[in-house]
């Protein structure tokens, strides 16, 4: 029982196999991927594996504290950041190999000419509550 | 209300019914629908007889959802008798639930769930809360257990040890909620315990027992983790300790040593010691043989070279470390560690900070970051 995050990134993952922009996809190849996403996610539902998903604006400001009594500073956004995240599924699974090959489905996800994006995803271990029996 | 009793009764209730005919997956439904509803309505009507009470919720709940789903399938005359008795009942009911909640068939999480559900008479809800997931995740993955385990005959004895690890799982996984899972995990060994003769689930029951104990010591007020070496040994619970070392005892005592036995032991070791400095740690390195003996397990190997430096010195406990793999979890703080008393600081100051960032948790993570920066401003405080 472990939950891991993961995450699908705008820019700043490897390239992808299949790589058009989504823009360049017939409105039918578009369809066909988000209904692949919602399969994906009631699926795990069913399995009792799913936690949460979410989906990210990709555009946001730079926050930052700017002393006592002033409104923090606001900035961005920055159009030279290198990694953007566009979304992340959170999934509670039984090993690591189970989380890797949840993963595998979803970067499976159909794009350009209905083929496997084959696009890269990043899989992050939550940090969890210490164990009880350590020694 | 007690809660605990509810819970207590959960099994019973449940035997009753598939005992009457129903089958596993629908009694189980029909009984944490009832437990459900005593929550509502006990606090302000108590029952007289709380498990008659449960029974015969459960029962109608029952009936109600198989007259429903016979609707459905439009064959409404089918369910106004009462279902035909089920097999002869078996020696002890409630050991056949926790032998088919741990199935071998189940993966540890659905094992873990349906335990929880059916044999603890926790809520959906409350396991959910427990895990972290939602409501719906959880509701799902005990479905999916029930059907997995749809076609096991409920008569047929288990194997105890997968029922041993999934209630290790329970007490172990450390997460926090409006359930107290520990406590749990002990409840139900001791249900267990009183059911089945066997020096194992005595073994385990002491050995959470013994570490139960501990558990106001193993915080600081922060939150932050308190290493066995530090902790206020006054504030372990005597009263656990000494229930866990007689159960201990009487376990050792019929010489079939296994591996949670051997783990209390060590446990008890610890419990007994009246100050860190004074832990019989030449034992402790003999527990651990036994136990590599009986598991082969690198996690024990990886304690055994932390109590061979404990009792021979940094040195030897380097020794024993450097034969083992370096990827292991808490290999490289155990490193940090060792290093530190053999007087390398700025070797242990660095193990530190590597272990931290390879940490799986955020209280080992945050203590072993405080153990590299004690070390890296030493000299400027």
């Amino acid at each position: 029982m472990a939950k891991y995050l993961l995450l699908k990134h705008y820019r700043g993952a490897p390239t992808a196999v299949n790589d058009v922009p989504m823009d360049r996809w017939t409105p039918e190849e578009i369809s066909a991927h988000m209904q692949y996403m919602h399969d994906f996610a009631a699926r795990l539902e069913k399995t009792g594996e799913f936690v949460d998903g979410q989906a990210l604006a990709p555009e946001g400001s730079w926050v930052r504290y700017d002393g006592e009594g002033r409104p923090p500073v606001t900035d961005g956004p920055f159009a030279e950041t290198k990694d953007l995240i566009a979304g992340w599924m959170v999934i509670d699974v039984d090993s690591h190999e189970r989380a890797v090959e949840l993963a595998g489905e979803l970067s499976a996800a159909p794009g350009a000419g209905g083929k496997p994006i084959h696009e890269w995803l990043e899989v992050r271990p939550f940090l969890t509550a210490p164990p009880t029996i350590t020694e | 209300m007690d809660e605990a009793l509810l819970r207590d009764l959960t099994p019973g209730v449940l035997a009753v019914l598939v005992r009457r005919g129903a089958d596993f997956a629908a009694a189980e439904d029909a009984v944490q629908d009832a437990l459900v509803e005593a929550l509502r309505v006990w606090p302000t009507d108590p029952p007289h007889d709380s498990k008659g009470w449960l029974v015969t919720v459960a029962w109608r709940k029952f009936l109600d959802a198989t007259r429903a789903d016979t609707a459905r399938r439009r064959r409404e005359d089918l369910v106004d008798v009462e279902p035909a008795p089920g097999p002869a009942p078996a020696a002890d009911d409630t050991l056949q639930l926790y032998f088919l909640c741990a199935h071998p068939s189940l993966t540890p999480s659905s094992a873990v769930a349906l335990t929880l559900r059916a044999v603890g008479g926790l809520t959906t809800r409350q396991i959910a809360r427990a895990y972290l997931v939602p409501e719906a995740t959880m509701a799902q993955r005990i479905s999916r257990a029930k059907r997995t385990v749809a076609g096991v005959r409920f008569d047929q004895p288990g194997d105890v040890a997968t029922v041993l690890r999934v209630l290790y799982l329970v007490f172990n996984e450390g997460y926090s909620g409006d359930v107290d899972l520990a406590a749990e995990a002990i409840r139900l060994t001791r249900q267990l315990s009183a059911r089945i003769d066997h020096p194992e689930v005595a073994g385990l029951l002491a050995l959470m027992l013994l570490h139960h104990a501990r558990r106001a010591a193993r915080t600081a007020p922060d939150g932050s983790l308190v290493p066995l070496a530090a902790q206020d040994r006054s504030r372990w619970d005597t009263k656990l300790i000494a229930e866990g070392v007689e159960i201990l005892q009487t376990a050792l005592a019929r010489d079939r040593l296994g591996e949670f036995q051997a783990q209390a032991a060590v446990a008890a070791l610890h419990a007994d010691a009246p100050t860190a400095e004074e832990t019989d740690w030449v034992q402790i390195v003999e527990w651990y043989d036994e136990l590599v003996r009986l598991t082969d397990s690198p996690v024990v190997r990886l304690n055994r070279a932390v109590a061979v430096g404990e009792a021979d010195g940094p040195r030897a406990g380097l020794a024993a470390l450097a034969t083992l793999d370096d990827s292991l979890p808490r290999h490289t703080a155990v490193a940090a560690h060792l290093h530190e008393r053999d007087g390398d600081l700025t070797t242990a100051a660095r193990l530190y900070a590597e272990a931290a960032h390879k940490a799986p948790n955020t209280a080992e993570r945050d203590h072993l970051t405080r153990q590299a920066a004690r070390l890296n401003t030493q000299g400027r405080r």
